[in-house]
């Protein structure tokens, strides 16, 4: 059982939620973060797009 | 001696549930060979290590889950047998991993046959093609003699339910490409059927509870879309949970019964802005966003009640609620780092508006893949991920521990330690979701019934028979 503080809530835990959602970062900052990682990819992902594209065809599953 | 004795079922608080995940992979070899290598081949070379080790490529790892390669050459992954939200989403994303694992080996055998090449693994669920593979999941369910109309009473559920669990994507037709919710949506051909290939419903009947068939069914539902960011499966599976959870109990649900399933499930996927409407048999109209709103009402009405009131309830309610209302407000930036719909909308309109092309280009089919693609190195999510771009619900620690260990609460656990055991001793055995044997030795297998049990001392005396050579 929690032990209780004097105020009868349990006492956090010392370890930080891990599911507890993070604070949501600046709109600007996660649109820079965004960008850079794009910028990062772009040149991989423009290599032959189209044909690596058209290559993925499997038969379907259930 | 295995004692013969079944113990009876346990008596389960009605809150507890078994849920599965099952997820077939879309599986890509990128190469410039010469000759063509089919899917196939290429399973058959991603698959080597396992069937070294297993003496099959349909397999139980240690973790209790389930690796196997499916119709179409699908390498697929079913999770164990988990009674939280938070276990079943550690198990699905070391499926993720598991499945990863086995790709440089695969490339390696790849090679040895004289392909060069990269192997991809997408967690998504159609080809460049059109042919659609799944994610099932799976609710055990208490039996009852009205399964059908009960399996039913989900429908308007599920096919409203995307415009906040779908995953997204880029829909070509001929007329121009568009953004739609749900990739899946144009493969459901019924509501409920016992076939899976052939008619692909959205509920599927098979009556295979893997479990005491007098007690449970398994509520089978195949037709959402495979989700990469944890809070999306969070509140794909914990809604339907909470919405089942108001059935079972036998409480009235809101009468939002749909005209026509198939026409509907289309026209909420491919409406963005949340305003075509469906039609009900009572000849209403409704919007997505009202149906979802209603359910919604309906769990908050039995919070306390029916659905006892948790810190996992009300986190999948917030998120339920904002992703409704980012579709009726068309704000997506409250769920653009937490609902696959949205991330990936504002990922592929950033880059489309950096290629300054339109939406039908190649290159966003592209870098549509790499967000599906579980390598941490070539895929995108990871990376999205590492850079705070999607929220995170599991520690990393579970995941990495979920990739060889089963569940504790569930029956996992005692196949789990049974597939660990017998991999040790070097002993032949078969296992699947319900039967535990040692190869050979006669009287040695154990039938599990009960999935919320977790301990049995007929598995104890199979794990020591194990131990004694």
């Amino acid at each position: 059982m929690a032990q209780l503080n004097a105020q009868g809530q349990p006492y956090e835990d010392e370890t930080p939620e891990p599911d507890a959602p993070a604070p949501a970062p600046a709109a600007q900052a996660s649109g820079d973060a965004l960008d850079d990682l794009l910028a990062e990819i772009d040149g991989s992902l423009q290599v032959n797009a189209e044909q690596f594209v058209r290559s993925f065809v499997q038969k379907g599953g259930q | 001696m295995i004692p013969t004795d079944i113990p009876p079922p346990l008596e389960v608080d009605p809150a507890r549930r078994i849920f599965g995940l099952e997820t077939e992979f879309g599986l890509h070899l990128d190469s410039a060979a010469s000759r063509a290598v089919t899917p196939e081949e290429v399973a058959g070379h991603l698959f080597h290590s396992v069937v070294q080790w297993g003496r099959s490529s349909n397999v139980f790892l240690t973790n209790a889950s389930r690796l196997y390669i499916d119709v179409g050459a699908h390498p697929e992954y079913a999770t164990a047998e988990c009674d939280t939200l938070t276990d079943l989403i550690a198990m699905d994303k070391a499926g993720e991993r598991i499945v990863q694992d086995l790709v440089a080996g695969g490339e390696e055998r790849l090679r040895a046959a004289g392909v060069e090449g990269e192997i991809h693994l997408y967690k998504n669920n159609t080809d460049s093609a059109g042919n659609s593979y799944g994610c099932h999941e799976n609710y055990l369910v208490r039996r009852r003699a009205d399964f059908k109309a009960f399996a039913s009473a989900l429908l308007p559920f599920l096919v409203t339910r995307q415009i906040v669990t779908g995953a997204g994507t880029i829909t070509r037709t001929p007329q121009g490409a568009h953004y739609s919710f749900s990739p899946r949506a144009d493969h459901m051909w019924e509501g409920l059927s016992s076939a899976t290939t052939r008619s692909r419903p959205m509920i599927n009947t098979r009556d295979e509870p893997h479990a005491n068939a007098e007690l449970y069914r398994r509520m089978h539902v195949i037709v959402g879309d495979s989700t990469m960011a944890e809070p999306t499966t969070l509140v794909k599976v914990g809604a339907t949970d909470l919405i089942l959870r108001i059935m079972e109990a036998r409480a009235i649900l809101p009468e939002l019964t749909l005209a026509r399933e198939m026409q509907a499930i289309r026209d909420v996927a491919h409406d963005l802005t949340g305003t075509a409407t469906v039609e009900l048999v009572d000849g209403r109209r409704l919007t997505a966003v009202e149906v979802q709103q209603t359910y919604i009402e309906l769990v908050r009405s039995h919070l306390g009640g029916v659905i006892e009131r948790t810190e996992e309830v009300d986190r999948i309610l917030d998120l339920w609620q904002r992703g409704v209302d980012a579709v009726r407000t068309q704000d997506f930036s409250g769920v653009e780092t937490e609902l696959d719909w949205a991330i990936k909308h504002r990922l592929l309109m950033r880059y489309q508006e950096r290629l300054g092309c339109t939406l039908d280009d190649p290159r966003l089919a592209r870098l549509e893949l790499a967000f599906h693609d579980v390598s941490p190195e070539r895929g995108l999510f990871a990376k999205l991920q590492a850079q705070g771009l999607v929220r995170r619900i599991v520690p990393e620690e579970a995941i990495v521990r979920a990739m060889t260990q089963a569940p504790s609460t569930t029956r996992a656990h005692l196949r789990g330690e049974f597939v660990s055991k017998a991999l040790e001793s070097g002993r032949d055995f078969t296992v699947d979701w319900v039967h535990l044997k040692i190869a050979g030795a006669s009287g040695t297998t154990v039938l599990l019934k009960d999935p919320f049990r977790s301990e049995d001392a007929r598995v104890d005396a199979l794990l020591d028979a194990l131990a004694t050579p």
